[in-house]
């Protein structure tokens, strides 16, 4: 197969991407890379190119590729028997995330892969998870081999450290099975409880027995099964000597189960079981629906998510692939280009140049030399190094930052929201009114006290505040989630709210990861130059090469004698010229401090690209509209050559902080919030970790949903941050609606209450108001969170 | 009227296999994917050919 150059932009019919170095033809189908075009052969050889029938260019770019030995640590064992999930003598199961998930093709070519290895038996495909589950004959094939297939068909498997440890929190489903059993319940209580509405015959009397002794059985899964999180919501807050508003709630369920028990058995009457069990069906789907989970998002990340499960060791010569946990002080390991490094440790070998910019907020890559000391947690750039441990990994700067306590953080309780200081007052009232009329009538007609008390009871239940509660931040946390805010829990919205000084990160946070200001100082170029240079740059992964790709545009111009000196620049020939790109050593200039790739043509020095951080394109409005309500404070790892610039995006009221190590961040949070400050921090990498953690709302940033984030209490996309403004406003209007709808459920208990205080309130009363009362808040909870998002344009 | 009580103990059992039905179907993970299933059904299983289970 001839590379041929083509002059119109082509695109990749494995990847979709324009072809720009070389365009591969094979079956008069173009390819971008060599990577590509062996998937494409893959496939067409087992006939699997439905693959591509099904969507346009479903494939992954394959132009990185990955090391050959990269799986080589699933050879062993003990790892093995750690990642599997089942085995026996026949089978082996084993659940592989894959980021690279997208779309149906991938669903469909990941459910054939029996098709690709006959050692393969099924594969099962959890789209939600980006999960699949193979299970493969480990006679025919080894596990190696089937992480080894799918990195070749573009699906590398994500295996970390996480995996080792074998936690994977499984969903709660209890509480849909306590939904479906009050659901069912509810329905066939409601059925039976008709005649007795409608009135029966005198000749039918003896079917009253039949219906109130159904509904009595009907009720009680319902009272002990079904009602289980509130019982056990009330009890913790009780132990914590506070009430929450689960708490009256409990009482009014058992309370009206009590009276209808009574009233059944003496038969005096047919009881509330229709009201009891119709509120605990609508509590719970409220609560579901506030429970609402991101499956594929998580919130409880932590190192071990982030690193990797098996590093090289050199042991006399020989490279060996060890678990991570095995790692011990003074054992010699092999770090590849793109790898982390797991462990402090000092170079024996090699030259470093390490992107911290994930653990420290650098922005750019660090240059180490051989007997320096390099922490845990970076990314090695530049060809391969060797690293002596001197700090076992548990031990490391990072994950010893990770446990200590500021970060080990409780979660918070969610006692200060506002729902249960009002439920507390609900509460009292309510009982206020319980005595009074129970002294009233007990004057009046001693007989009737205990009905009016239990009925008064009845009627208090603060379940309409609950609703409207959870419905409306079911709903709220839906819209959020709809513009990729997604919160942890319904609590985050009320903090949100709250919130009076936003602090935010710079590296990746302010500033893009994959986007860079490029400006040019020097002899003027000519096109055809530029071209050449950009023909360079393209062979290269480097941040910088890209970025000057990006800057100049692409080229089609081949290269030949391309060299790329890690760390150094790049070197290479384009028509008879010979281009140079490097740092100010490798062009042979002085120094001069910011970032600037430095152009040499035919040894003649013609001037430099000055590399500055692109600030994302909407942050001057979003930062001037923040600026006029809220505090800012912008805390960056890196150095202060950016200054003059973040003070004229932030305005002067900001504070500005450089040279923040993690746990300054996570000081200077605690710090304000001994001011009485209740602060957001907005940050993206494990550097801000720690004060994300402290502080009251924090919210990770992220470029594609699916990359690492540290733990936090909400992840934002982060084209989306732009909206920040209006989101606040919508987590405020939430309190509103909570507020309006209470007031609107008032005052259908005030009706509740002016019949039970009478002594009469009749069941079918109470199964009008009821379900009225529920699906009137239900209404004007979506609706109007609906509205006030149409509003604020979410 | 005892065939009244004969309606209500067919019509409770029938709900109640459609509980037991749903629980399962819970317990299963039948909703735990929305995106898979239905696109499952639709990918055409080519017929058995031998070239297709050799590599």
């Amino acid at each position: 197969m001839q590379p041929t150059i083509t002059t119109t932009t082509t695109q990749c019919y494995h990847c979709g991407e324009d072809c720009i170095t070389e365009t591969i033809c094979l079956n008069d189908k173009n390819f971008c890379c060599q990577g590509c075009k062996m998937v494409y052969q893959l496939l067409n050889r087992q006939g699997m190119c439905a693959y591509y029938n099904l969507n346009e260019k479903p494939g992954i770019n394959q132009r990185v590729t990955v090391r050959k030995d990269k799986f080589a640590f699933l050879d062993d064992a003990d790892i093995v028997q750690k990642l599997v999930h089942f085995q026996n003598e026949l089978q082996t199961h084993v659940i592989f995330y894959l980021p690279q998930m997208h779309c149906s093709s991938c669903l469909w070519l990941l459910e054939h892969l029996h098709q690709l290895e006959s050692g393969i038996i099924s594969s099962k495909v959890n789209f939600a998870r980006k999960e699949v589950t193979v299970i493969f004959n480990h006679q025919q094939v080894t596990l190696r081999r089937v992480a080894e297939l799918l990195t070749a068909i573009g699906y590398e498997p994500y295996i970390s450290l996480q995996d080792m440890q074998g936690k994977k929190p499984g969903v709660n489903k209890s509480m849909i099975y306590q939904l479906g059993v009050a659901g069912f319940c509810f329905a066939n209580i409601m059925l039976m409880s008709f005649p007795e509405y409608l009135g029966l015959e005198t000749a039918e009397k003896n079917l009253q027995g039949v219906f109130r002794t159904l509904n009595f059985i009907l009720s009680l899964p319902v009272l002990l099964y079904s009602a289980q999180p509130f019982y056990t919501a009330a009890c913790k807050g009780l132990q914590h000597r506070f009430l929450n508003i689960d708490a009256p709630i409990a009482l009014a369920i058992v309370m009206t189960f009590v009276r209808s028990a009574y009233e059944v058995i003496s038969g005096t009457g047919a009881g509330y079981f229709d009201s009891m069990t119709g509120i605990v069906f609508f509590m719970l789907v409220g609560r579901l629906l506030q429970d609402k989970t991101y499956l594929q998002l998580s919130f409880e990340r932590d190192y071990t998510a982030y690193f990797p499960v098996a590093v090289t060791v050199l042991k006399d010569n020989k490279e060996t692939p060890t678990a991570l946990p095995d790692i011990k002080h003074g054992d010699t390991l092999l770090i590849h280009n793109e790898e982390l490094i797991p462990a402090d440790g000092i170079i024996t070998k090699g030259k470093a140049f390490i992107d911290y910019s994930f653990v420290t907020g650098e922005s750019l890559p660090v240059r180490k030399e051989m007997g320096e000391i390099v922490y845990a947690g970076g990314k090695q750039t530049a060809g391969t190094v060797e690293l002596l441990v001197i700090k076992e990994v548990a031990q490391s700067y990072l994950t010893r930052l990770w446990s200590c306590n500021e970060f080990k953080k409780e979660d918070k309780p969610d006692s200060d929201s506002f729902v249960h200081a009002l439920s507390r007052y609900f509460t009292y009232i309510v009982f206020l009114l319980a005595i009074i009329g129970a002294a009233y009538w007990w004057f009046a007609d001693p007989s009737k006290s205990w009905h009016v008390v239990t009925t008064v009871l009845i009627v208090a239940c603060p379940c309409a505040l609950l609703l409207s509660n959870t419905f409306t931040n079911g709903n709220i946390l839906r819209i959020l989630g709809r513009k990729h805010l997604y919160l942890r829990n319904a609590t985050t919205i009320e903090t949100i709210a709250g919130v009076n000084h936003i602090v935010f990160d710079k590296t990746g946070t302010l500033t893009s990861t994959s986007q860079q200001d490029v400006e040019y100082n020097g002899v003027t170029l000519t096109a055809l130059q530029l071209k050449q240079l950009a023909a360079v740059a393209q062979q290269s992964n480097h941040p910088l090469s890209k970025a000057l790709v990006r800057f100049i545009g692409k080229s089609k111009l081949t290269v030949t004698n391309f060299k790329e000196w890690h760390g150094q620049g790049l070197t290479g020939w384009v028509n008879n010229d010979k281009l140079l790109l490097g740092n100010a050593l490798f062009a042979g200039v002085p120094h001069t401090g910011a970032t600037c790739v430095h152009v040499v043509i035919n040894n003649e020095y013609k001037g430099f690209f000055a590399v500055t951080n692109h600030y994302r394109q909407y942050l001057p409005a979003l930062l001037k509209q923040l600026s006029i309500t809220y505090p800012l404070s912008v805390i960056s790892g890196d150095n202060e050559t950016e200054a003059a610039r973040l003070r004229n995006l932030t305005g002067n009221k900001a504070i500005l902080m450089f040279h923040q190590s993690p746990e300054d961040k996570l000081q200077y949070i605690q710090q304000l919030q001994q001011h009485g400050r209740r602060v957001m921090m907005i940050g993206d990498g494990l550097n801000d970790a720690g004060a994300l953690k402290q502080s009251d709302a924090g919210i990770a940033l992220t470029e594609h949903t699916n990359n690492f984030t540290p733990s936090s209490d909400g992840i934002v996309d982060a084209d989306s941050l732009q909206h920040l403004p209006r989101f606040i406003k919508l987590c405020r209007i939430n309190k509103q609606i909570v507020l309006a709808s209470f007031i609107v459920s008032i005052i259908y208990n005030i009706i509740g209450l002016y019949f039970a205080l009478q002594g009469v309130l009749s069941p079918l009363v109470a199964a009008v108001l009821m379900p009225t009362s529920s699906l009137t808040i239900l209404l004007l909870t979506f609706g109007s969170s609906n509205l006030a998002a149409r509003w604020l344009k979410l | 009227m005892s065939v009244i009580v004969l309606l209500l103990i067919a019509s409770i059992s029938v709900a109640a296999l459609f509980l037991a039905a749903f629980i399962w179907s819970v317990k299963k993970g039948q909703f735990d994917d929305e995106y898979a299933p239905p696109l499952r059904m639709l990918f055409d299983d080519k017929p058995a050919d031998d070239t297709n289970t050799s590599l």
